[in-house]
């Protein structure tokens, strides 16, 4: 097996235990967005153009409000914020890639894909058409599956009945994405803002309260962190 | 919604996203730390605020609490903290969830 070879292998076998929760978000997300009343073609549109789970079920969350669509768009994009701080993380590991490839990275680059390039490249040293390589067999197979399983999730979708409460099952998700997150005092207190204050501004239109609710747990999260670094320097 | 909202919010949506995934890999741009320290907490200040309501208030009940969605949101939590995983966290939430709407 050549290096290159290798790599890509590695890449795969990286991400492959989270090819197992992205297939049944993208099934949710084609069943949601068919009951939402949104066609084949405008729901593979929402995978393949914006492939960002969370950031879509949010979008279709509004519509069904009637949300005016810049606030749609606004709070969607909201919850994508995070893909910024990829960006920033992973460049460093990919300098002198070409024009092209930092464009399909760019495209292809989901929570999954950075979190385990990023892991490896902090402990493996490699070229850099390994790293890339890597990369591709990271991302390739998740946006295979997000693709595929939206598609059987739509096709599926208005042949499953209401007694299934399928309703929750997006909470449950958005929730089972972060829970694992709390064991870090600064995202506890992050959460907890965000839930009290969006809770206080519910009475805002559209979901308008939970930006509100985003931007003050942003900082009372960070604000937490300089907190706890100082005490333990003190 | 009609069929041009609809596309106005999928491309919108897509064209932004990618811009804020391809933001930093355009080019090489130094990041201040405290902007690092504040998108660190996007997702856990976003998607909380968000499903609160869902939780308390489900429109499926229309409106009412309900034991059903309010037990599996709490075990959905609690298992995901125990156990670090998405996976088990879904997996848990779910069988609570389907086992008091058949209980109750």
């Amino acid at each position: 097996m050549t290096s290159t070879r290798k790599a890509l292998w590695q890449g795969f076998i990286a991400v492959s235990p989270f090819l197992l929760v992205v297939a049944p978000f993208a099934i949710l997300f084609g069943v949601v967005a068919t009951e939402a009343g949104l066609d084949l073609v405008q729901i593979m549109g929402f995978s393949l153009f914006v492939v960002a789970g969370a950031a879509q079920f949010v979008a279709l969350q509004l519509a069904g409000e009637n949300a005016p669509l810049a606030i749609i768009l606004l709070t969607s994009l909201a919850v994508n914020l995070r893909l910024v701080m990829y960006s920033a993380a992973i460049a460093p590991y990919l300098q002198g890639t070409t024009l092209w490839q930092r464009l399909l990275i760019a495209y292809s680059l989901t929570d999954q894909s950075f979190a385990v390039t990023v892991a490896d490249a902090e402990r493996h040293p490699r070229t850099l058409s390994n790293r890339l390589a890597f990369y591709t067999g990271s991302a390739v197979p998740l946006l295979m599956i997000w693709y595929g399983f939206t598609l059987v999730g739509a096709v599926a979708g208005s042949a499953i009945p209401p007694s299934f409460a399928l309703d929750f099952a997006l909470p449950i998700s958005f929730i089972a994405l972060l829970a694992p997150s709390l064991r870090s005092l600064p995202h506890v207190a992050a959460c907890s803002a965000s839930v009290a204050v969006s809770l206080m501004l519910t009475f805002m239109p559209y979901g308008t309260g939970v930006l509100v609710a985003a931007v003050i747990a942003m900082i009372v999260g960070s604000q937490t962190e300089v907190w706890l670094k100082r005490r333990a320097r003190a | 919604m009609n069929t041009a909202e609809i596309w106005i919010i999928i491309i919108g949506l897509g064209i932004g996203t990618f811009l804020l995934r391809y933001s930093f890999l355009a080019r090489e741009v130094a990041f201040p730390e405290w902007a690092r320290r504040l998108l660190r907490y996007t997702s856990v200040a976003v998607l909380p605020g968000l499903v609160a309501p869902m939780v308390l208030w489900p429109e499926a009940t229309g409106g009412a609490v309900d034991p059903a969605r309010l037990g599996a949101a709490a075990v959905t939590v609690a298992a995901g903290i125990w156990a670090r995983s998405t996976f088990i966290a879904i997996l848990a939430g779910g069988v609570t969830f389907y086992t008091l709407l058949w209980a109750l």
